[in-house]
């Protein structure tokens, strides 16, 4: 019963969310949205104990497949974008067998290389990635309606409903693969790979399975993103955001699930709705960075540990969620 | 008939060092067969490549006839052979309970499509049921919830042991299991493996206390340098001129 109704005043909240908001927080609501999709899958990346570089890159795939997929075939937005996750998804199974000969930092530079080549080859393959000027002119969601709202996707308010269903089903898909055993299993080859391969796990497997879950959602997050803007480059997808992912993940802190949707949320939050409105307009990244070690040298294990301690202080409230391995 | 366990003419190189040269032994179904050595005799190096952690340079270890030596480490597991590791090898930041259920990995494989959907509640109660199972064996059911990094060394090891035994094994390998503990633990976990023994789970045991090796074993072969010393019940054993030799340096100098 109390779960039913947070889980009503959620959904509430996030529907009513937009509607304070002006046209251009609308538009970094959306994004806001896809970037939470987009960091809690890297997430069930780090779960094994590996940190990407190409996370982002690989979004980008999504994003280009998705797009050339409505463009060159003609298939229908929704599936398309579902296309591109796959794609992105089967993506990292190829690149799995280079790169997972490789652990820890080697795979991090690996990673990096990986998803450098992947950006050259859209600059340098002007048919059909159309090279450095990207796609543009890309199908937007066609609009439908449901009876009692219009789904007009020009407007950021739409899109924004539609990119919240979508990333609640993945994530939710995200939390059921963390909770099940083959969430344990990820943290069990994180921790000590050579027992859990003395267990039977397939190391290999398992690395690879979290690398494709993980890019697959990555993927999805970018096609969404390229339906909504309307046109992709090998430059939005650059190692810009890369580092934008590492910051959301490592400030929230990774042990738990909300985590980094927590650093996600409160660093944007911060970064362009706050320091914008105190008019900090050239001084944003300075003060951005300065917030980020601050918050790296005062809350070490991330945002997330903040919640844990006020969850704990409260009594009759339980003690907080915890994932399988903190 | 072919032999369970058999270790054919083994040889294990590093650089220009052979840790094991040209090692052969037999390990009969159902028994305790202990392998010592003095220091840097090669032991743990023999349980790597029985193990699959590493891959020999030469020669072959076979199971029921079947080649295992140079299979991957999970490929040698899931044909019944686990093995624990030296010290306190543990998923440290994870509860008891999660050691346990990683265990049951091969008996319950888990279902990547079957956990999101949520069909695989049989498979779950399961595994909780397997792990709890191996946890009460070896005495570890109360500390369930408990970080496997802040229990006592003891019970770590007898941990580490639990997780093997939580996925069915046929053969265990264990690399010195009573290192760390108090001659009435290691009193109690002789106990725990004989009734393993029964259970019919065939033990290879590689370990320092002679007290512990006589006392259990079925079997026992020695080696020394890498090479195969001599083999036997702990009675030939402990009488064995070569083996005495070995342990204390040459009756020669002692005379």
């Amino acid at each position: 019963m109390r779960n039913l109704s947070i889980f009503v005043l959620g959904g509430a909240a996030l529907l009513a969310l937009p509607h304070g908001l002006s046209f251009s927080q609308q538009e970094i609501l959306v994004f806001l949205t896809l970037n939470i999709l987009l960091v809690s899958s890297y997430r069930l990346l780090t779960l094994t104990g590996e940190w990407s570089l190409a996370h982002v890159v690989i979004m980008g795939v999504g994003a280009y497949a998705s797009a050339l997929y409505t463009k060159e075939l003609g298939i229908w937005v929704p599936v398309s974008i579902l296309l591109g996750g796959a794609t992105a998804a089967l993506l990292a199974v190829f690149l799995s067998f280079p790169l997972f000969r490789m652990k820890g930092f080697y795979f991090l530079i690996g990673s990096f290389a990986a998803g450098e080549i992947i950006r050259l080859l859209w600059k340098r393959f002007r048919d059909p990635f159309g090279g450095a000027k990207g796609i543009k002119g890309i199908d937007p969601m066609p609009d439908f309606s449901i009876g009692i709202y219009d789904f007009d996707f020009f407007e950021p308010v739409s899109y924004y409903y539609l990119s919240v269903a979508v990333v609640a089903v993945c994530l939710w898909i995200l939390w059921r693969i963390e909770r099940s055993p083959v969430g344990l299993t990820f943290h069990a080859v994180h921790w000590q790979d050579r027992l859990a391969e003395a267990s039977g796990v397939n190391l290999r497997a398992y690395r690879t399975l979290a690398f494709s879950i993980a890019s697959g959602f990555a993927g999805i997050s970018g096609a969404l993103m390229a339906h909504y803007v309307g046109t992709i480059n090998p430059t939005s997808f650059d190692v810009d955001l890369m580092v934008f992912v590492l910051t959301w993940a490592i400030v929230g802190g990774t042990a738990t699930f909300y985590g980094p949707i927590l650093g996600c949320v409160v660093l944007t939050v911060l970064n362009e709705i706050v320091l914008r409105e105190m008019g900090f307009e050239q001084l944003r990244p300075l003060i951005y960075g300065l917030i980020m070690i601050l918050s790296i040298l005062f809350l070490p294990k991330g945002l997330e540990s903040l919640v844990q301690k006020l969850a704990s202080k409260r009594p009759g409230k339980g003690t907080p969620e915890r994932s399988p391995a903190e | 008939m072919t032999q369970f366990l058999e270790v054919d003419n083994l040889i294990m190189r590093f650089g220009g060092l052979t840790a094991v040269d040209g090692l052969s032994f037999k390990v009969d179904h159902g028994e305790i067969h202990g392998l010592i050595g003095p220091n840097g005799a090669g032991k743990t190096t023999t349980f790597n490549m029985i193990s699959g952690f590493y891959k020999p340079s030469g020669g072959q270890v076979r199971l029921r006839g079947e080649t295992i030596s140079g299979l991957r480490m999970h490929e040698v597991a899931r044909r019944g052979v686990v093995r624990t590791f030296q010290h306190s090898t543990l998923f440290a930041e994870m509860t008891v309970m999660e050691n346990a259920l990683v265990g049951t990995h091969m008996p319950f494989r888990p279902n990547i499509f079957a956990a999101v959907i949520g069909w695989d509640r049989d498979d779950r109660e399961g595994a909780r049921a397997r792990a709890r199972e191996a946890l009460e064996f070896f005495g570890l059911d109360h500390l369930r919830d408990e970080l496997a990094g802040e229990l006592s060394h003891g019970h770590q090891r007898a941990l580490g042991m639990a997780v093997a035994y939580a996925s069915h094994p046929d053969v265990m390998l264990l690399d010195e299991p009573f290192t760390g503990m108090n001659p009435e633990e290691t009193r109690r976990m002789m106990d725990l493996m004989r009734r393993l023994r029964e259970d019919g789970i065939t033990i290879l045991i590689v370990e320092h206390d002679m007290q512990a090796i006589m006392g259990l074993c079925d079997a026992i072969t020695c080696m020394s340098f890498g090479k195969f010393l001599a083999e036997g019940n702990p009675a030939e054993i402990r009488n064995h001129p070569a083996v005495i030799e070995a342990y204390l340096g040459g009756a020669r100098h002692v005379a």
